[in-house]
């Protein structure tokens, strides 16, 4: 593969042909904000408040699509660039609600981390904000659309991941919106409750039902699993709070993790008191006993034999 | 032979599976392939019924059937005349063709005798029977439905001699208003499928693009890319498939050249988009129509089956081995869908949301194929660089733009409609020479060129010649070639809450600048209109605007801000004027205007009085009354209601 070298805030920086800015930025260990940029979704290049300044170039380009060519000149954080990404977080806010101190995302949002990197107490402008209706009526999942910055991860990952389509963009100019067909609220749409959209939402528009009041990203421990209900195998995150386990949410969206449902609500059975740990055998009188993991696999011999290998 | 296209006899070995390579020349000069000289007269007189020869007794009568003159009943015209001429026994004599617009719709509907070039305005139905009557059977012109010049009210004979085409150079629109849109036949009799058969008849595809490149054509859809240079692009970017598409979205308000083109000259585009197949390779083209202009797709579907019909689409045409087909695909009518990659987008069935860039359409296109995108205008182009060569087209214009521009003027001038021009004219002489001067001899104010996308120019800058560069250094663009013409009549600063109104709405609603910040400036403008302007509004005007343009992702976002900082720029003063006096010179912000009477003129009839809705008009009868601005809600019932002009807005 050809590499390219290009320079980012003064220093050089090598990367595959093919690469973005952003990622070549990555590779120094600069930080530049995304909202609507995930690794494992197509590039849309919406949201803007990953632009940057690159030498000869009429515009600020949006790092997390501009391909990185040789010699490129690249400033990540210039006086243009800073005044861009601070007007944007200040429009953003000039139609969001801040309510922070009961919003479930506070502490994992990305809008709060960036209006807190940029200095952005609050918004310069006054006029129009929505005010659309809380839709409740998906059983999983809860949609504060006020609370959308329209960055569309959602749509590309109920598209492209789940193949559903439950959701995409609706009308034009301030008026637009993520919809289901028809307007329909979510728990009318063609949702499978995947919740990979949930997953991604990088402000607080959407959240798990379940999860709802229990506790926000700094209150909660998260432990990586593997499901076991299916051959699947998908790997997602068991929510803890103090030791109690809350719910489980997807990693992240990607093919392969899709986390259904059962993984999800099978939940309810590692509180279950019934629940069965060490595995269990029939004995000779039709019982059933506990039996050492070698055995119930059939394995006994085979592990006896490697056993004596060892010695 | 019914049709020009159709062979001579039955030594014409031309067929449409193998196409003869001098079919076209055939039709005007041939036959070649054989000595005959009855097939080359059938072929002469066939042209001659096309094209009138000056000095003949027979007669053409050319009758507008472009939207424009359609809505202003020129078809009844056409049938009245039909039925006139067959009662005066004329009709052998006489050829009716409808045509496609001439580009001067509010003189509509037009009706031109050729070969006199005789030129009616505004001909109904019931003046039919004195043309057929006086000019067709007796040659005496009917006087009073000649064109008026609105600065001399002189009549004028022929339509080459109206000021308003005398200043033009009609070449993209050479057909338009001139032949019958759905004949090939009439196509082909003016120099149509020429252009072709040269590409077709030895030009290598890169011979093909460097024929454009050295022509120096300039991209007409707004942004002025080198079309020779796109085409090279295309050509060169690998893939086995590509496509061409024709941008005929259209959507500045108040532009109407492609629609002029595709319903006047439909074939002029084919051929174009042939030609564009030819030198990058593609064997398939789109075109993106709005599907408000059903007649241009009517023509332009006639159109299509008729190259199909004779060989010009399909396979191996002209016998040269290259194949292409055309589609039409009607777009839904958002603004942003003339965007290339939000175009591709919907031809492809999704939400007309633009594409990062890169990749180009050039590499990544429609469905992932190197794909072509000009715009109507830029392909009607072509087929005249082939034909008259590049050195022709590159000896109009400017260095750096080259051929004629079609403008669509409108707002207050005397002629307004579309005009093709060299680049490098000059604004004055679009404005006062074609347009005519200000309606009612008002002070010219400014010109917005370029729609919401562009800038205005004022007074001062009448004089610079026009082409892309100077345009966008003034702050202007060339846009689609929208010209709106504004008298002292107009406020700037309304003026540019038009334009982001007209933005905003439009905006795709992806990226947040475009649709946040346009919200915001549109409502800061309001508040301004509104008399709610407050200091600092137009240093955040300026700032947005910038952030604006330089951070949105498409077109729509990066110039949408440029009315309203080319107003700044220009007339700074009267958004002070709005902010700090509350006051609009122009008085058209209604909040900002107060009502008062004058003494003198006043009667005092009380009428005023009566109709005010608030109650703010008091006084006795038969003594001047008084307007209480504390109560005047400004809603101008009283101005209308006053007979004799006395209530005053100021
Ligand atoms: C918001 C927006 C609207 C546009 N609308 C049109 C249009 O209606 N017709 C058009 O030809 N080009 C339009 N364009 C320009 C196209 O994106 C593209 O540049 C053009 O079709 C290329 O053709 P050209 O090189 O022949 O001009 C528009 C661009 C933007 C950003
Ligand atoms: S939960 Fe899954 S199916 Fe439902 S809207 Fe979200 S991504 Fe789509
Ligand atoms: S709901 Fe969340 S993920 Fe979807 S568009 Fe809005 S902010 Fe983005
Ligand atoms: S600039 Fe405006 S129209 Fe273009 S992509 Fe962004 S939101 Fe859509
Ligand atoms: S993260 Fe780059 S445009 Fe959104």
């Amino acid at each position: 593969m050809s590499m390219v070298t290009l320079t980012i805030n003064g220093q050089k920086v090598t990367v595959p042909e093919g690469s973005t800015v952003l990622e070549a930025a990555e590779k120094l260990g600069i930080s530049i904000p995304t909202f609507c940029h995930d690794p494992n979704l197509t590039k849309p290049g919406a949201c803007r408040i990953c632009v940057v300044e690159v030498q000869g170039a009429r515009n600020l380009p949006a790092s997390c699509v501009t391909p990185v060519t040789g010699g490129m000149v690249v400033e990540t954080h210039s006086a243009a660039v800073l005044e861009a990404r601070r007007t944007i977080l200040d429009l953003i806010l000039a139609n969001h609600p801040l309510d922070c101190l009961t919003c479930e995302k506070s502490g994992a949002c990305k809008l709060q981390e960036y209006a807190y990197e940029y200095g952005v107490a609050g918004t310069t402008f006054d006029g129009e904000r929505h005010d659309y209706p809380l839709d409740d009526s998906n059983p999983y999942i809860v949609r504060d659309m006020n609370k959308c910055i329209l960055c569309g991860k959602c749509v590309r990952a109920c598209t492209e991941i789940k193949g559903q389509h439950a959701v995409d963009f609706a009308r034009r100019g301030f008026e637009t919106k993520v919809s289901a067909p028809l307007d329909n609220p979510l728990g009318e749409s063609e949702c499978v409750f995947c919740n990979n959209c949930v997953t991604v939402c990088p402000v607080g528009a959407l959240s798990d039902k379940q999860l709802l009041g229990k506790g926000r990203a700094f209150e909660v421990e998260k432990e990586p699993v593997t499901c076991t209900f299916c051959d699947a195998g998908c790997e997602f995150d068991v929510v803890k709070r103090k030791g109690k386990v809350l719910g489980v949410a997807a990693k992240a969206a990607a093919v392969g993790r899709p986390l259904c449902l059962k993984g999800r609500l099978g939940l309810d059975f590692i509180h279950n008191p019934g629940r069965v740990n060490p595995p269990l055998m029939k004995d000779d009188n039709g019982q059933w006993v506990e039996t050492p993991w070698e055995a119930a696999l059939g394995l006994s011999e085979v592990v006896a034999k490697l056993a004596r290998l060892k010695d | 032979m019914k049709s020009l296209m159709d062979k001579c006899c039955d030594k014409c070995q031309s067929t449409v599976e193998n196409q003869c390579q001098g079919y076209i020349k055939c039709r005007l000069e041939g036959p070649f392939c054989h000595q005959d000289e009855g097939c080359k007269e059938k072929r002469a007189a066939f042209l001659a019924g096309i094209n009138i020869p000056a000095g003949s007794d027979k007669k053409k009568i050319l009758i507008c059937a472009g939207t424009g003159c359609i809505s202003s009943g020129s078809l009844k015209v056409s049938d009245k005349l039909v039925e006139e001429l067959e009662k005066a026994g004329l009709t052998g004599q006489v050829k009716v063709t409808t045509t496609g617009c001439h580009g001067f719709c509010e003189q509509g509907p037009i009706f031109i005798v050729e070969p006199q070039h005789v030129f009616y305005t505004r001909v109904q139905p019931e003046d039919v029977a004195e043309i057929v009557e006086s000019h067709l059977k007796n040659g005496q012109v009917v006087e009073r439905l000649l064109f008026h010049e609105p600065s001399t009210g002189q009549t004028v004979l022929e339509y080459n001699n109206v000021n308003f085409y005398a200043r033009q150079q009609r070449e993209v629109l050479h057909n338009c208003g001139h032949i019958d849109a759905d004949s090939i036949d009439e196509y082909v009799a003016n120099g149509g499928y020429l252009g072709l058969t040269k590409v077709l008849s030895g030009m290598s595809p890169t011979d093909v693009v460097e024929e454009v490149k050295k022509s120096g054509l300039r991209g007409r859809g707004g942004g002025g890319f080198p079309s020779g240079l796109k085409w090279q692009f295309t050509q060169q970017a690998a893939g086995d498939k590509k496509y061409v598409v024709c941008n005929a979205d259209e959507g500045d308000p108040g532009a109407f050249m492609d629609r002029s083109v595709l319903e006047g000259d439909p074939h002029s585009v084919i051929e174009g988009m042939l030609i564009c197949g030819y030198a990058i390779g593609a064997d398939e083209g789109y075109v993106y129509v709005r599907a408000e202009y059903p007649l241009a797709i009517k023509r332009l579907t006639t159109a299509i089956e008729k190259a199909e019909q004779y060989g010009l689409l399909g396979k191996n045409i002209l016998g040269s081995g290259f194949s292409f087909k055309l589609k039409i695909k009607a777009g839904a009518g958002a603004f942003v869908c003339g965007e290339e990659t939000a175009l591709l987008n919907s031809i492809e069935g999704l939400r007309g949301m633009p594409r990062p860039r890169p990749p180009f359409p050039a590499v990544k296109g429609l469905w992932e194929k190197p794909t072509n995108i000009n715009n109507v205008e830029t392909f009607a182009n072509v087929p005249l660089i082939f034909r008259k060569g590049a050195d022709w087209y590159a000896g109009i214009g400017t260095e750096k733009s080259k051929g004629t521009k079609v403008f669509a003027l409108t707002g207050k001038v005397n002629n307004t409609g579309l005009a093709e021009v060299p680049m490098g004219i000059t604004m004055r002489e679009i404005i006062f020479e074609i347009g005519g001067g200000i309606q009612g001899g008002k002070k010219f104010k400014a010109v917005q060129i370029g729609g919401p996308s562009g800038g205005c120019l004022p007074e001062n800058l009448l004089d610079l010649p026009i082409d892309y560069d100077s345009l966008t250094q003034a702050g202007a663009m060339m846009g689609s070639g929208g010209l709106v013409i504004m008298d002292e009549t107009t406020c700037m600063v309304d003026l540019a809450r038009f334009f982001l109104n007209f933005t905003q709405k439009e905006s795709c609603g992806k990226c947040i600048p475009c649709r946040e910040g346009t919200k915001r400036m549109l409502e800061i403008l309001e508040r301004i209109c509104d008399g709610q302007g407050r200091q600092g509004d137009i240093e955040t005007l300026e700032r947005l605007g910038n952030t604006i343009k330089s951070a949105s992702l498409c077109g729509l976002g990066q110039t949408a801000p440029n009315p309203v900082l080319a107003t700044l720029r220009y007339f700074r003063s009267e958004y002070e004027d709005h902010i700090n006096e509350k006051k609009c010179i122009a008085g058209v912000c209604s909040a900002l205007l107060t009502y008062f009477i004058d003494e003198e003129l006043c009667k005092g009839c009380s009428k005023c009085a009566k109709v005010c809705p608030a109650g703010a008009i008091t006084g006795v009868v038969k003594e001047p009354y008084k307007i209480d601005t504390d109560k005047c809600i400004k809603c101008g019932a009283c101005i209308d209601s006053c007979k004799f002009g006395a209530v005053k807005r100021g």
